[in-house]
């Protein structure tokens, strides 16, 4: 099983390979989707033969020798409960995504296809990989194609959308990565005989325990790239208008996967990895997250372009995801990680049917369209769902994730709040107003413009493009626990450890060492400090 | 000389100093420029060789201590080789292709490569100058080696006057420094207990004479129009072995002459060191050239090197090697693929915007060259990334993190103008409507190899930062 990981990792890049030697774009297309499906085939045993209950390390695990020499980094790679659904949902949409670029792509086909290959690799590598080093690694080589697949195949705007994308993403990760040194070399000393290790199982270490100063600053730091690639309020202004440039399979991979990068990586790695700090600021990131909802929305609500309108909605998601995970209990990040899939599932669709209209009318204006309900009857019923999924109706997938999220947080002990969760349900009520809104004037009404008489409806590859979605869409909404099972055990251990871990931090905190801001900010007593100095002086004296 | 056993421990110098006569000779009567390229060209192979073998050899000091071999020193003629094989293998095509393919460049190139295998394995300050001075002053030849065109000779009279100044601070602190400690040789030097006036003169003048010649801020005015000026796989033999060959023999003087007062140098490299990452990276945004954007690129990436420099560690040393290793194969990658776009519209088809649209002509040039500049951008899986994350990984371990910080958002700068290259290649129309030569299979398989380095010690370091970890000769 550990090689099949591999393979299906790899395949993908084996494929791009493969796409250099072939000359007719036909074959292109046909190798990349057999690639594809290959991949998603042979994920399956992955998930059929994953163990739930089995928490604490994870499954599949390939952990070679150590690649730097003198420092331990290893290739490691695995997933358990935390990255699972994700795998999934990428090697899940990949197909999708060669077919959804089927006729939309014709220059430069064999270039299109490799780059959206090695970018599958990269992300399957980025959700399973268990060494903060290789994390980083796959991380970067999901941003190569993504800059190219932008800047050669998108709209008007290009350039400029794809270099705002990859230079605001990389100045984050970039300072991550002095972060991230500091961390290998700080657990090192503490867990590992001194040599440098970026280790997930030592940085989880109960020993491998950061001061409280120390954690602020780099939990600032992994915080503000991750922030970025969420993206959260207020780093979120690349991501509008890579979506609006990006060709339409572009826009599906950065919904459905390239974003839920950033959000996996504050489960996975930020709030695990420094647990004080997580816990101080999860007020502030809820806040963030909030924010984002409400933010998102109401911009979302005056867009004239439908495919802005649905990246803005994207924002109000995220915001949703965040929210969820600093709610700090195991509703609230189950709720965020299967909002995360829903997302991937529902936005992904939204994209794609974007493009299918793009593609007959050559605009994506809400005021150019009109009353096509009646010309294209299928496209409207898959419209309609993926409309109402991304609302958040009961019976359909994005009802659960939200559902979740908002009583995770309404209960949350760390918020200490429950305004947050009625601020954010205003958001689901928003998202209804701005959806339907533009689902109206879009489809529904007379037809205005005489271009819309001729159009056609969606054909048996388009139907074969959204169906598989809808499915999940509808079988994520009416028995949720067939995916949520995946994750719980692992999220609810997770969650405890990390509570844990904080407290005896803090139990160990001195308050002499730390400074006035940090005293407050994780409501260190000063008195315990004081007691134990009198101590000590009383046994010098 | 103790036994003739001595001379194994340079036969790379004896190699290429030999080479350098027989082809000024092959030169002199038979005007064969074919004969010459293939003479020189093998003899680099050998040469190659016999420093890769030495790397794995002892280490020590022969020829009365004048010389070190082994270790530091053998890396440092492995990066000099690499550099002179492969700009010498571009610079046959090159010069062929824009029409001047004239013989004397090889001899020039191989007596180059001879100061600076002699510079790369000084242990004396008086072998270090001999190194410098055969090296730049067939440097200077070089940069002027086509006679009528303006900017080369422009280059090369520019690099002579201010190459000439900075050597003269380079001598001088050898003076003052012989004064201070009475001995020429590194050990020596490091052994001065009495730190006076004459002492610290010495040292300052001796940093100034080599931040010249690795382009630190604020001595790097010659390097944009040399570098521009100079035919483009001449600027990759710059580039690359000379300043790779400064570098290794700055750390051999810091780490040998001048261990003791590191915590000054330090101090002082630490800001030239920002200096260098900022204006370089700075200026390099402005620039529409491609080769004085490549120019100001290798400026910034001196400042990258500082950092591992101002750590001082040998950790921090064996980051700066390892970095220089990367850093020498995507820069001749890099001028490579300048040079061949050149070979279509001549001398001044460098700026950016000729590159409009090319990047799917050839399609394996313009996926080189995307190779390339990722790595110098510091993307994984490339050798770039590596190298910058070993150094910065030093440096954050010797405590210098808002150095650190510094570099990183620096080198975040850069990605624009890296990425400005690509941009034109790939997501602009064709404005030029030339058709694209395809490359021949030499020079394709030569900047192949280079990618494949490239990738290859990306992906795998290991083996490399292994030998690099163990690499006696840094410190005694």
């Amino acid at each position: 099983m550990e090689l099949l990981l591999n393979i299906v990792i790899y395949l993908p890049l084996f494929g791009a390979f493969l796409l250099l030697f072939i000359r007719r774009a036909e074959w292109v297309k046909w190798t990349s989707l057999f690639i594809t499906t290959a991949a998603f085939v042979l994920s399956l045993p992955l998930l059929l033969q994953f163990d739930i209950s089995a928490t604490g390390s994870a499954q599949y695990l390939t952990v070679s020798e150590p690649l730097l020499g003198d420092w331990d980094v290893k290739y490691m790679m695995g997933l358990d409960g935390l990255s699972m659904l994700l795998f999934m949902l990428t090697t899940f949409m990949a197909p999708i995504v060669v077919l959804s670029a089927w006729r939309s792509i014709d220059k430069h086909v064999a270039g299109f296809y490799s780059m959206l290959l090695i970018l599958q690799t990269g992300s399957l590598g980025v959700f399973a990989a268990l060494d903060l080093f290789m994390f980083y690694i796959f991380f970067e080589l999901t941003q190569i194609p993504m800059f190219f697949l932008i800047g050669i195949w998108g709209g008007e705007n290009r350039i400029y959308a794809t270099v705002k994308f990859f230079i605001y993403t990389l100045v984050g990760w970039l300072l991550m990565l002095v972060a991230l040194i500091y961390v290998g070399f700080a657990a090192g000393n503490m867990v590992n005989d001194g040599v440098f290790t970026t280790d997930w199982r030592l940085l989880t270490d109960p020993s491998f325990q950061l001061g409280l100063v120390e954690q602020t600053w780099l939990f600032l730091a992994f915080g503000f790239a991750f922030c970025i690639k969420v993206p959260i309020f207020p780093f979120h202004s690349w991501l509008p208008l890579a979506h609006t440039e990006a060709p339409t399979a572009g826009s599906v991979v950065l919904a459905a996967i390239a974003l839920k990068m950033g959000t996996y990586a504050i489960l996975r790695f930020l709030i695990p990895l420094f647990p004080n700090a997580a816990i101080a600021f999860a007020p502030m990131f809820a806040v963030l997250g909030v924010i984002g909802i409400i933010y998102g929305a109401l911009v979302a609500m005056v867009q004239k372009d439908v495919k802005k309108l649905v990246a803005y909605s994207s924002i109000s998601h995220l915001g949703f995801v965040v929210l969820g995970m600093f709610a700090f209990n195991t509703v609230g990040a189950q709720g965020a990680i299967i909002q995360m899939v829903n997302h991937g599932l529902s936005t992904g669709a939204l994209f794609i049917i974007i493009g299918m209209i793009y593609e007959r009318r050559h605009t994506r204006m809400i005021a150019d369209f009109g009353g096509i309900a009646q010309k294209m009857p299928v496209f409207t019923v898959m419209f309609m769902m993926a409309t109402l999924a991304s609302i958040g109706l009961p019976g359909l997938n994005g009802f659960v994730g939200e559902f979740l999220i908002l009583v995770g947080t309404f209960n949350s002990e760390v918020l200490g709040s429950y305004w947050y969760a009625v601020i954010g349900a205003v958001g689901v009520i928003l998202a209804a107003g701005y959806m339907l809104w533009m689902f109206q004037r879009v489809m529904f009404g007379p037809i205005t413009h005489k271009e819309n008489n001729d159009l056609q409806d969606i054909n048996a590859r388009e139907i074969a493009v959204l169906l598989p979605l809808m499915l999940f869409i509808v079988w994520i909404g009416i028995r949720p626990t067939d995916f949520t099972k995946y994750s719980e055990a692992e999220v609810t251990r997770m969650l405890e450890d990390v509570q844990l871990r904080a407290s005896v931090v803090v139990d160990n905190a001195s308050g002499e060492d730390l400074p006035g801001w940090a005293l407050h900010l994780y409501d260190v007593t000063p008195q315990l400090a004081a007691n134990l100095d009198n101590e000590t002086e009383e046994v010098e004296e | 000389m103790e036994s003739a056993n001595e001379l194994l421990t340079i036969i790379p110098l004896i190699i290429i100093g030999g080479a350098g006569l027989l082809v000024m000779m092959l030169d002199a009567f038979t005007e064969n420029a074919r004969l010459s390229y293939w003479t020189t060209a093998l003899l680099s192979v050998a040469a190659l060789g016999a420093s890769v073998s030495a790397l794995f050899g002892s280490a020590g000091t022969s020829f009365y201590d004048l010389i070190t071999y082994g270790g530091t020193a053998a890396f440092g003629s492995v990066l000099v080789m690499i550099g002179t094989l492969f700009s010498v293998i571009l610079t046959r095509d090159y010069l062929e292709q824009t029409g001047r393919h004239i013989a004397e460049v090889y001899s020039m190139i191989l007596f180059a490569a001879f100061g600076m295998l002699l510079l790369v394995q000084s242990n004396n300050l008086v072998t270090l100058f001999l190194g410098i001075e055969t090296m730049s002053i067939s440097l200077y030849v070089l940069a002027g080696l086509v006679k009528d065109e303006k900017r080369g000779t422009e280059a090369a009279l520019k690099y002579f006057l201010l190459g000439a100044f900075s050597t003269g601070f380079l001598l001088y602190g050898i003076a003052l420094l012989y004064g201070a400690s009475g001995s020429t040789f590194l050990v020596e030097i490091a052994a001065v207990e009495d730190k006076g006036l004459i002492y610290w003169a010495g040292v300052a003048l001796l940093l100034v004479g080599f931040f010249f010649k690795i382009s630190i801020v604020p001595f790097h005015m010659w390097t944009p129009d040399v570098y521009q000026g100079a035919p483009t796989t001449i600027t990759a033999f710059m580039a690359t072995a000379s300043k790779a060959a400064a570098i290794v023999a700055f750390i051999l003087v810091l780490s040998r002459a001048l261990p003791e007062a590191r915590a000054e140098w330090s101090d002082v490299i630490w800001l030239f060191a920002i200096f260098t990452m900022v204006v370089g990276n700075v200026l390099a945004l402005v620039q529409d050239n491609v080769k004085r954007m490549l120019a100001y690129s290798s400026i910034a990436h001196a400042g990258y090197i500082m950092i591992g420099l101002a750590a001082g560690t040998d950790a921090a040393y064996s980051a700066v090697l390892f970095y220089l290793f990367a850093y020498t194969l995507m820069n001749i990658g890099a001028f490579g693929i300048v040079a061949y776009y050149e070979w279509h519209k001549g001398y001044d088809f460098t700026e950016v915007k000729n590159y409009s649209g090319l990047g799917f002509q050839q399609p394996l040039m313009g996926v080189l060259m995307s190779v390339f500049l990722f790595s110098m951008v510091g993307i994984p899986p490339f050798a770039g990334f590596i190298g910058k994350y070993r150094v910065f990984a030093a440096a954050v371990d010797e405590g210098l993190i808002g150095l650190v910080i510094v570099g990183v958002l620096a080198s975040a700068a850069s990605v624009y103008y890296y990425l400005r290259v690509l941009i034109h290649l790939y997501m602009k129309e064709d404005i030029t409507g030339i058709t694209l030569i395809r490359p021949g299979v030499v020079y394709s398989a030569a900047l192949i190899i280079l990618a494949a380095l490239t990738i290859y010690f990306g992906v795998n370091p290991g083996t490399l930062t292994d030998l690099l970890g163990n690499l006696k000769g840094v410190s005694y």
